[in-house]
């Protein structure tokens, strides 16, 4: 998605809350053949609780209700459900579009005819390299072959212009453009994410986050490049400039939030922890209570405390950064983010002790084999 | 925007919400998605949403402003608003 830049009088509206989110997150399994090294969600194995067709069909029925225009879906890998294109249909005939992560590994050729002959569908796969040699040792061996062979399908199907995600590390920072020219190929658009230490993530953290250098670079690149999709994750290095495009706030449970596969609602893709549950879509009231109803909704509503960084003249650009990538450092929610691009977050970092950082539950960190 | 872009609006002429256009009001006004080019919009006044919302029913874009009582003071403003709207495809002529 595009969309306007939203003025600072709009932008304090949104952190009021809204009707019903603007982006939502739907991750609708655990499930993956994959265990990515930096997996948000710490998929891998299906979660016995797992929503049901039916229930799935009853929040979607909701989210058209409450005019949600489209859900992004993740995991886990989506396409482990078995039922997951006829999902994708009951969506996109209710005015739900839909928009899909995967990693390619299940996109045979009878699934990119399917998803090709789908309107309002849009698909992405991940990558996080440019090569093999930057790819697989964060997403495992033989993943950069399997998602390129996805691409190739979809490419065949006709699909037309797909998304290739990137999750941006220290290690493949380098090759932005090479990641470019791979999305120029097939004619498709690339999209680059923030690495957060959310989930699995928050265990190669350290390793694997861009540089503060790295962080100029990619900022530079990032000004030049409106065209590439950010999910509006580096708003932080707004601080460095002129405004990335975007709505350029943590929209965490105020235009955001997250559905896992069990019905747990969270404030956003990055937050699975109990500290940021809002409720569950199986509760009386469905989605729509938790959404307008929910206490940790209403708080996140509240004008928030700038905290240490209320002194800081670049505030207003970066809002204080990402409140997941606070959490799971376990730095304090009104400081600076550790990323901060005037270092200030490396300095709060270095006096954080080990056992300060919260302890992220990775039971589903069991791969599954398709 | 200049005010080019109001004289070339031409409010006689009937308008209606884009075919692959979802509106959804807010408090501050209301979000417009096109399904076709996936792009967010913002319509940044309740007036303007219900102008907006209704402009499929009125004989011409003058007649909606005048069913929903725009004053002259008013005007430029919400034809800048919608001539910005046509151009990212929330509207368009019918």
């Amino acid at each position: 998605m595009s969309a306007d830049t939203a003025s600072p009088e709009l932008r304090n509206r949104f952190k009021q809350g809204l009707g019903a989110p603007i982006c939502l997150t739907w991750e609708v399994t655990y499930g993956c053949n994959l265990a990515c090294a930096h997996c948000l969600s710490s998929s891998g194995k299906r979660d016995p609780r797992e929503l049901s067709t039916d229930e799935c069909k009853r929040l979607i029925d909701e989210l058209a209700r409450m005019r949600v225009f489209y859900v992004n879906v993740g995991g886990g890998e989506p396409l482990v459900r078995r039922d997951f294109l006829d999902l994708v249909d009951y969506a996109v005939q209710r005015r739900v579009g839909v928009k899909f992560s995967t990693n390619g590994a299940l996109i045979t050729p009878q699934a990119a005819a399917r998803i090709a002959a789908t309107d309002y569908l849009d698909v992405q796969i991940s990558i996080d390299g440019a090569t093999p040699e930057t790819n697989d040792p964060v997403r495992g061996v033989g993943s950069y072959a399997m998602a390129r062979r996805g691409m190739d399908r979809l490419a065949e199907a006709g699909f037309g212009p797909f998304k290739i995600s990137v999750v941006m590390t220290r290690h493949n920072i380098p090759e932005l453009d090479a990641l470019e020219a791979i999305a120029r190929e097939y004619g498709a658009q690339l999209r680059i994410t923030r690495l957060r230490p959310s989930g699995r993530g928050a265990s190669v953290w350290d390793e694997l986050h861009p540089t503060a250098a790295q962080q100029r670079e990619l900022y530079d690149w990032l000004i030049t490049r409106p065209e590439v999709l950010t999910g509006d994750s580096f708003f932080h290095l707004s601080a460095l400039g002129e405004p990335l495009p975007g709505l350029n706030l943590c929209g965490a449970g105020r235009v955001v939030c997250l559905v896992d596969p069990i019905g747990d609602v969270y404030a956003c893709p990055f937050v699975l922890h109990d500290e940021f549950l809002a409720g569950n879509v199986r509760g009386p009231g469905g989605f729509e209570h938790v959404w307008r109803e929910s206490e940790l909704f209403a708080e996140l509503r509240e004008p928030q405390s700038a905290g240490a960084c209320a002194s800081c003249g670049l505030y207003d650009k970066c809002q204080g950064g990402c409140m997941a990538a606070k959490f799971f450092t376990g730095m304090p929610l009104d400081g600076p983010d550790p990323e901060c691009v005037l270092g200030h977050g490396e300095r709060e970092l270095v006096k954080v002790a080990a056992g300060d950082r919260p302890v992220v539950a990775v039971g589903h960190s069991k791969r599954l084999r398709v | 925007m200049s005010t080019s872009a109001v004289d070339v609006f031409d409010a006689a002429r009937p308008y209606a919400l884009h075919p692959q256009l979802a509106l959804r009001p807010e408090t501050f006004g209301a979000l417009a998605y096109h399904y076709g080019n996936r792009r967010l919009t913002f319509l940044k006044s309740p007036q303007l949403a219900a102008i907006v919302e209704s402009l499929g029913e009125h004989p011409s874009v003058d007649a909606a402003l005048r069913a929903h009582g725009v004053t002259a003071a008013q005007r430029p403003a919400i034809l800048r608003a919608l001539s910005r709207l046509e151009s990212s495809e929330v509207i368009g002529v019918r």
